[in-house]
């Protein structure tokens, strides 16, 4: 048995040909984008070292700060819906008929393209034909704004259909959660006289929180690196106002060709994902311990 | 285990519950009534955009400018799906997203099959490592990847080829693939593989004609998993792909909406026929994208 199992050659053979496309397409990139950002290059020429200028011009770079804080909106809302999802899962666990079929349809949206949401939302905030403006000007709104094309408005437009699109993910997540609760502990607590609520605030809640710290690092480390929706509904318009990180990103090297700088903010991205799931993940199990 | 305890005990505690929920049974099924009324409105929430999308797919601009969002077609203008497909490329778009997402479905299932039986069936340093290796994957910002990816791709002239595209599918899907299939295997009875070992079988024997069909069921969650990412896929296809003849429908449609504008049931029948696979496939095999979305999520 030992002996069959152990053969080096047939365990190089079954790991060589997955390892060698994960080292290649994401391993080796994320070294050369480090690199890369050290550079001036526009894409097809020679690559112009010059060390960290573009790190150092990033860090001075207003407009990437305002994708950073738009990055970090988006992060926000997303956590905060969090709490939006947990409550709806809450109510689906308990004794609800049909339950499975709810968060069958809760789930539709995040399982379609991004792009094809992205195409579907902005119709919805057509300024003159959407749903969303008919139905306000038919409730006697006078002049129902033109959601995307406001500056001050178009990123949170953007944040609700990704609040819509992600919805059934995490309901998804945390049912399957509170599910797994053992029946006899709610048993308990409900012949000792706990009310509904209060089983949901004291025993359910600490059960599944290292559910909800994963939901919250998925939250966190998606909104930062988000891109297909906002690429395709504003693209990052109207003037910036609702640019991202990675949007920012593609502009600066596959638009304007500086992919030197490019890279710079693609590395950046990278640190910043990397950093912030470290945290969260060192700060949650600090915490652990409490239950 | 319990239940046995529970039972006995029910006679005692039976009466005294039904008392106390007959003074609050009208409270109950109200509380029940409203928390009831509340998913139903989310659920209409999520479902109506995607309806209204379907409506409009179906109208002249006509229709959709004048009469009421909600209302049906008079004539349901089945002619817009008939236009899409045969003018612009939609049909060419649509077989490349069919090419695509079965070519690295195939590819990631069969090579994270290997790896997953690689690390849990056999003994070798290295293979904690060589997982963390895959499972740190999922944590990588596919945008930090993009320009080396473009620069190598452009290099080796797989720049405006399928290949590029396949391949980045294949790689960015392998760690939550290997992901899905690891609980699986990890659960899943040794003896049978042991009792081929005994018998002399080669390994290749072992994992193609024993282990791959008793995995059958988590290979067909991963796939359904796989199938969904890469027929979404977008930004891959933009930044690798500059043919017409090689787009997927996620680019194509951008590029086909960009030129209709104006004509609203164009555009919405363009739509339905990019997300009707997913639709289709989610009504046939609910359960193990469920099982697929919950497994490839929270374990990592």
């Amino acid at each position: 048995m030992d002996k069959v199992m152990s053969n080096k050659k047939v365990i190089a053979l079954y790991i060589a040909p997955a390892l060698f496309l994960v080292l290649a397409l994401i391993y080796v990139p994320i070294v050369q984008t480090g690199y890369f950002g050290m550079t001036k290059w526009n894409g097809v020429g020679a690559k112009e070292f010059i060390g960290l200028e573009n790190y150092m011009a990033l860090i001075k770079d207003e407009m990437f700060w305002k994708t950073a804080y738009h990055s970090l909106m988006l992060a926000v809302f997303s956590v905060i819906s969090l709490i939006g999802y947990l409550f709806i899962s809450i109510i689906l666990a308990g004794k609800i008929k049909g339950a499975d079929l709810l968060r069958k349809i809760y789930l539709i949206p995040m399982l379609l393209a991004s792009v094809a949401i992205a195409q579907l939302w902005l119709k919805i905030y057509h300024p003159s034909n959407g749903i969303l403006n008919t139905i306000l000007v038919s409730l006697g709104v006078e002049n129902p704004p033109s959601w995307l094309a406001e500056p001050g408005l178009a990123l949170y437009a953007i944040i609700v259909p990704i609040i819509w699109q992600y919805a059934g993910f995490y309901i998804l997540i945390y049912y399957a959660a509170l599910k797994n609760i053992p029946e006899s502990l709610l048993e308990a607590a409900r012949i000792d006289g706990a009310t509904p609520w209060q089983i949901a605030l004291k025993i359910k809640l600490p059960l599944i929180m290292n559910v909800i710290k994963v939901t919250i690092v998925l939250a966190v480390v998606g909104s930062l690196k988000y891109f297909d929706l906002i690429y395709v509904m504003t693209d990052g318009g109207p003037n910036g106002s609702s640019e991202v990180m990675a949007s920012y990103m593609y502009h600066r090297a596959f638009k304007e060709f500086d992919f030197g700088y490019g890279s710079a903010i693609g590395f950046f991205l990278l640190v910043i994902c990397l950093v912030v799931t470290w945290i969260i993940r060192k700060f949650t199990a600090a915490d652990e311990n409490v239950y | 285990m319990n239940q046995p305890v529970r039972k006995n005990a029910a006679p005692v505690i039976l009466p005294e519950k039904q008392s106390s929920f007959g003074t609050h049974s009208l409270w109950n099924r109200t509380a029940y009534g409203i928390l009831y009324l509340f998913l139903a409105i989310v659920a209409v929430f999520q479902i109506f955009p995607i309806i209204w999308l379907f409506l409009f797919s179906l109208k002249n601009n006509q229709e959709v400018f004048n009469m009421s969002p909600f209302a049906l077609p008079e004539h349901p203008k089945w002619e817009n799906y008939a236009k899409v497909w045969t003018e612009g490329n939609i049909s060419q778009y649509f077989m490349n997203s069919v090419v695509y997402t079965v070519a690295a479905v195939i590819l990631t299932v069969v090579l994270a099959s290997m790896v997953t039986f690689a690390i849990t069936r056999m003994n070798w340093k290295g293979s904690k490592l060589v997982l963390g290796l895959f499972m740190v994957g999922l944590m990588i910002p596919v945008h930090s990847t993009l320009i080396p990816l473009f620069s190598t791709f452009t290099q080796f002239n797989l720049i405006d080829s399928p290949l590029s595209v396949i391949l980045s599918y294949t790689a960015f899907n392998l760690p939550i693939t290997i992901m899905i299939l690891l609980g699986f295997y990890e659960a899943l009875p040794r003896e049978v593989e042991e009792a081929a070992v005994m018998d002399g079988a080669s390994i290749n024997h072992i994992f193609f004609k024993i282990t791959l069909p008793m995995t059958s069921p988590v290979i067909a969650t991963a796939a359904i998993i796989n199938m969904i990412y890469n027929w979404n896929e977008f930004v891959f296809v933009n930044t690798f792909i500059s043919s017409d003849s090689y787009k997927t429908l996620t680019v194509g449609i951008q590029n086909f909406i960009g030129q209709y504008t104006t004509d609203w049931g164009a555009i919405g029948a363009t739509l339905v026929i990019s997300i009707l696979p997913i639709l289709i496939a989610f009504f046939i095999l609910s359960n193990r994208i469920v099982e697929g979305i919950a497994s490839g999520s929270v374990k990592g």
